[in-house]
């Protein structure tokens, strides 16, 4: 069961409370005393600065004249809809999701299909090196990839132009970035692939010996029985991608050394977001750039929550 | 055709069917699907590790030879001949054979040549413009861009650096996710459902909109420009860990617990002596996988160690290296192998563990 299953659960289920005895009461303390830590770090790092950044989007708050600093209103924002460079954020943003999505979701079906098909051999070795670049450090990744897509030295354009195409000057060109940073970022899909894995080992193999009997194809097979049974961890794969996505921010950050370059192709949401509050020290507009972007990947959590119920299998039918 | 015997009729498979149709027995058409599916699997494994070829030999590369098309770091190979260095050319010979030799006297349509294996045959003549021969190479590797590497990247501070905020991060992530585990999994606490709902959604909460103030307060402690604010939040839990621990812990029969309060255990007891013992896979999990987010984590050490390169970590450190090296590829890829060689070394030792405990915890029934 993954932790959105899990989330998706309780939800159902609903939340009642229990009637406690005395001793159940002194358990509860205890239990009270362990997850503390989370309570307080809780509070300290995660609501009561929320509350505080919403109160400072309203703010002019700018961390080198920390003491003059006034209310001013809706004027941050207003600026949202006058700020050129916001725009190229989300539409840089909004552009690599469409992207690089997709191949967030299905490699890693793919690639779990192939390591845990019967007839492979070195099952083990296959799915440890896949796995291992997820360890990679991402800076070591990024440095290793724009060599790899260097337009003349690269090994990516000289494969390329062994078969006669002549390849593209990938990470100067504001097309072909979004495709170099799915390039990068494939190396990570190690952790998504492994799930996936699992999952479908996890499916019962009458299920497919009922579907052999009845004469079905591989591709019916993966079509009717394991994508089916594995939607759970697709969704949950769905899911972290989707945050993933908004948090997008160290490889455009390295491989332009945050320029955004070229033009403002790689000026990713959370680059804009860096460059207001922690370079123009501009908190204020900063924090309502942070509560714009929780607006929006809140959004789109929600509805990919929500359209859980209409794909996403739940073991034993429905909860309710 | 098949022999059946009647055993082999009575359960009938759709198997024998289409092996009667191919002509092929089970075992061999096995055998070419194996053979098949590795192959697939090993041209995907090609590419998907391609990269680290060419991270490997562009760090042992000059940067002249980056610019020859081959391979392997090699250059434009030459021979001594009579006290003076001759270039090496691969000469297509008469009988078909092709071999590297040195170019003695060039001419325009013949010119004379010396084999570097067998000086003693003296010089051979051949027939052809020499213009058109491709130069012969030889190996030639760069092992001291490693030492170069080393020593401008600092590689010694960032490897301190980044390993004792690791390891600090791995300690508190350890007792704190370990404690708020064990509460969910085992205590009757009020509102628990809605209690773990909010940890889990913290998981999708983008970070930026508690950034700022954090930071406001960070700096208001002073800590700012130091390896705490890199530290004491993993002292307070994270979702992921915490479900991660919580998920293997309800897999540890209750009676074991009540066993231990009936002799007199205390809850804290109860933890350290019947639960921990038994959830190695799942600790494993969660300490590599933080050194994981440690290794990697850039944002966080960019905005709090800007003004502190003497402790900055790995990730920050090496885009420093990069911002002064972006002309030297060949140093940029020896930094990078020197910076992924921990963390991956770290995964071959513990990954049976790691995968167990991750897979397990995570998606496992």
């Amino acid at each position: 069961m993954t932790v959105f299953d899990e989330a998706r659960s309780i939800s159902i289920r609903g939340t009642r409370r229990e009637k406690m005895g005395p001793l159940a009461r002194k358990q509860a303390w205890w239990g009270i005393l362990f997850i503390s830590p989370w309570l307080i770090g809780f509070l300290l790092f995660t609501l009561i600065p929320m509350l505080a950044s919403f109160l400072m989007s309203f703010t002019n708050f700018n961390i080198t004249q920390p003491g003059a600093w006034e209310f001013i209103g809706l004027r941050n924002y207003q600026r949202l809809f006058t700020d050129g460079d916001l725009r190229a954020a989300l539409a840089a943003t909004f552009k690599f999701f469409a992207i690089s999505l997709p191949v967030a979701i299905i490699l890693p079906i793919i690639m779990a299909q192939v390591i845990i098909a019967k007839p492979l051999r070195f099952k083990r070795g296959f799915t440890t090196l896949f796995y291992m670049t997820y360890m990679v450090p991402l800076v070591s990744a990024i440095l290793i990839w724009r060599g790899m897509l260097n337009p003349q030295s690269g090994w990516l354009n000289r494969a390329l132009g062994v078969i006669g195409v002549k390849g593209p000057d990938w990470l100067n060109s504001t097309t072909w970035v979004y495709p170099a940073l799915v390039l990068i970022g494939l190396w990570g899909v190690g952790n998504a692939m492994l799930f996936t894995a699992i999952g479908m080992r996890n499916v019962p193999s009458e299920m497919y010996e009922a579907a052999e009997v009845d004469g079905a194809t591989y591709l019916r097979k993966t079509w009717h029985i394991t994508l089916p049974l594995v939607t759970p961890i697709i969704f949950y794969n769905l899911v972290l991608a989707v945050i993933g996505l908004f948090q997008y921010f160290t490889v455009p950050y390295i491989l332009t050394r945050g320029t955004g370059a070229p033009g403002n192709a790689t000026l990713f949401y959370n680059m804009h977001f860096y460059r207001t509050a922690f370079r123009f020290q501009d908190m204020g507009y900063g924090s309502t750039l942070a509560w714009l972007l929780f607006a929006i990947a809140m959004t789109c959590t929600l509805i990919v929550f929500w359209s859980a119920k209409y794909w996403v299998y739940s073991p034993g039918g429905s909860e309710k | 055709m098949t022999t059946t015997t009647p055993a082999d009729a009575a359960q009938v498979t759709p198997q024998p069917v289409v092996a009667q149709r191919t002509g092929l027995s089970k075992k061999s058409r096995d055998r070419i699907a194996a053979i098949l599916v590795t192959l697939l699997a090993l041209l995907m494994m090609v590419f998907w590790l391609s990269p680290f070829a060419y991270m490997l030999t562009t760090s042992l590369k000059t940067l002249e030879q980056m610019q020859n098309p081959r391979i392997l770091p090699e250059s434009p190979a030459t021979f001594e001949y009579d006290g003076k260095t001759y270039d090496v050319y691969a000469v297509p010979m008469p009988d078909g054979e092709v071999r590297d030799l040195a170019l003695v006297k060039p001419g325009r349509e013949s010119s004379q040549f010396i084999d570097p294996d067998n000086v003693e045959a003296g010089l051979i003549d051949w027939e052809g413009r020499w213009r058109q021969l491709t130069p012969a190479y030889s190996l030639d590797f760069q092992w001291q861009n490693y030492t170069e590497a080393f020593r401008e990247v600092e590689f010694p501070r960032l490897f301190r650096n980044t390993a004792a905020i690791a390891l600090f991060g791995i300690i508190g992530t350890l007792i704190s996710c370990t404690l708020v585990a064990y509460g969910f999994a085992r205590f009757p606490i009020p509102y628990k459902n809605i209690l773990f709902l909010i940890l889990i959604a913290t998981i999708v909460l983008p970070r930026q909109v508690t950034l700022i103030p954090t930071y406001i307060i960070f700096q208001r402690l002073g800590w700012v420009g130091t390896w705490l604010p890199l530290i004491v939040p993993h002292f307070f839990a994270n979702a992921f860990n915490v479900f991660l621990l919580r998920q293997y812990f309800l897999t540890i029969p209750k009676e074991m617990d009540e066993a231990a309060y009936i002799d007199g255990a205390s809850p804290p007891r109860v933890l350290w002596s019947i639960i921990l013992p038994q959830a190695w896979p799942v600790i494993i999990a969660v300490a590599v996988s933080h050194m994981i987010f440690a290794w990697n984590d850039y944002f966080e050490p960019l905005i709090y160690l800007r003004s502190r390169p003497d402790l900055q970590p790995i990730s920050v450190g090496v885009q420093e290296f990069n911002f002064l090296y972006g002309t030297r590829p060949d140093l940029l890829q020896a930094v990078s192998l020197l910076a992924l060689f921990v963390p991956v070394l770290v995964f071959f030792l513990a990954q049976r563990y790691f995968m167990q405990g991750v897979v397990f915890s995570g998606v496992d029934k």
